[in-house]
């Protein structure tokens, strides 16, 4: 309980920090939307083709918008040395670890909620017909981008390289995560019953599970490194 | 072990394994070809081989970097990194001779979507990643720690991957070994037993290799404190 209280504090003191500048949200926004803009144009799909590749394409814009929001989940903190400060702080840190994952999930599903409608806009499909599945999957998937994101930000922070290093690792390893989300997707938007592809969903609460337990166990190793 | 028993052993190693791949060889060609496949079924006798070494080799390195991060010993993070790194160099061939094998009996270089190919060419991705990540980490204990946290994600990713890919139903051929199928061989026994006489002869050989790059880390390490020590003069 008191890992919770912990986790929340650091949440809320990495989006009070974010909404005063907004400097993620504002770049992981406007780079959806421009990609999303760039897809439209260059691919021009009829409903069909939309119904086809609707959920790939979302979920690709949603990963790279990842990557912008979990660059930054670490390395906000490495001016004036707060990382150490929150290292020698009291919480413990696996405390630290999921109050960060807890910011960079609502970050990442305030892009995503922006984005879809944005989507219906230039694409179409019917990815609205069906509320409570798409937020399962949301919620689901984009924690499983949250927790390999956050343990490779933080992993990664002290690189020189770090910018180049996370989309590298981050990426295969989600590879399972996002087969079941595009799956998913993919069916929320052409408009097909969704009951066919929810063992996807089995894959996606697994892999949150595993790698959620994963993290927290090594989150010493993972932070102090 | 002194250098020279070492050395000896190493070389010891490398030979029994050329003989037993030679001999491995030679077995082969005295086959008939496969009914379906014709001749190109023998590179079976490599890429199984090559791929069940492989796979073990990256558990091991995960295992040692479990090791890592319970005694904090820089020895097992050394051995975990070389284990990696030679068991890569394998997962590669086995990817090869897969794709060659498929251009023959499938038509296609690579069939998008199937379990074992996705999952060797991702194992190939997030361990090429652990290569250039250890790469650009200069401090000792911090690239130990980082690599050993990712190596043991690395090895329960590989699984899921598997076994969520195995969803998609892909077309390489399924179990044909006892082990796995918990029956019969699918395979004649001769096969069968040159399939595990090369499974020993490569992971002789891995060993040998990774021997050989342990010894070439130790001279590395030498090398860098006495050009430390010469500087310092």
């Amino acid at each position: 309980m008191k890992t919770l209280q912990q986790a929340l504090v650091i949440t809320r003191k990495d989006l009070r920090a974010e909404m005063r500048t907004k400097e993620t949200l504002n770049a992981a926004v406007s780079f959806s939307i421009s990609v999303l803009l760039l897809f439209s144009f260059a691919l021009d799909p009829t409903p069909e083709q939309t119904a086809e590749i609707g959920g790939g394409i979302l979920w690709m814009i949603f990963l790279f918008a990842g990557t912008l929001v979990f660059n930054r989940s670490f390395a906000r903190e490495l001016p004036n040395d707060c990382l150490d400060a929150l290292i020698s702080s009291p919480a413990s840190s696996a405390a630290i670890f999921l109050g960060k994952c807890f910011a960079g999930f609502l970050l990442m599903l305030i892009v995503e909620i922006l984005s879809i409608p944005v989507f219906t806009l230039f694409f179409g499909g019917k990815i609205f017909d069906q509320l409570p599945p798409l937020a399962v999957t949301l919620i689901t998937a984009t924690w499983a981008v949250t927790i390999m994101g956050t343990t490779f930000s933080a992993l990664t922070v002290n690189l020189r390289l770090r910018e180049l290093m996370l989309p590298v690792l981050v990426y295969p390893m989600l590879l399972p995560a996002m087969l079941g989300a595009f799956k998913i997707l993919t069916a929320l938007v052409a408009g097909q019953p969704f009951e066919e592809d929810a063992q996807w969903l089995r894959v996606l609460i697994g892999f949150d599970v595993i790698f959620t337990s994963l993290a927290l166990a090594l989150a010493d190793s993972i932070l102090v490194n | 072990m002194t250098t020279t028993v070492r050395q000896y052993s190493i070389v010891a190693m490398l030979l029994v394994s050329s003989y037993m791949l030679v001999d491995g060889l030679y077995k082969m060609f005295h086959f008939a070809d496969e009914v379906s496949q014709g001749v190109i079924y023998r590179i079976m006798f490599f890429h199984i081989p090559a791929a069940i070494s492989s796979m073990m080799g990256f558990y091991v390195g995960a295992g040692l970097a479990v090791m890592y991060l319970w005694k904090r010993d820089l020895k097992y993070d050394a051995i975990s990194a070389v284990v990696n790194e030679v068991c890569l160099a394998f997962a590669l061939i086995t990817l090869f001779t897969g794709m060659i094998w498929a251009r023959i009996a499938w038509g296609v270089w690579w069939a998008v979507g199937d379990p074992r190919l996705t999952s060797y060419l991702i194992c190939i991705l997030i361990y090429a990643g652990y290569l250039m990540l250890r790469r650009s980490v200069q401090d000792p204990q911090q690239r130990a720690s980082i690599s050993a946290v990712l190596a043991i994600f690395a090895a329960l990713d590989i699984f899921i991957v598997w076994k969520s890919i195995e969803w998609w139903r892909g077309n390489h051929p399924g179990p044909v070994l006892s082990v796995r199928t918990g029956s019969d061989n699918l395979m004649p026994k001769e096969w069968s037993s040159v399939v595990y006489w090369n499974v020993l002869a490569i992971g002789l050989l891995i060993v040998s290799f990774i021997l050989i790059r342990l010894w070439q880390e130790k001279m590395q390490s030498e090398i860098d404190s006495l050009r430390r020590f010469a500087h310092e003069q």
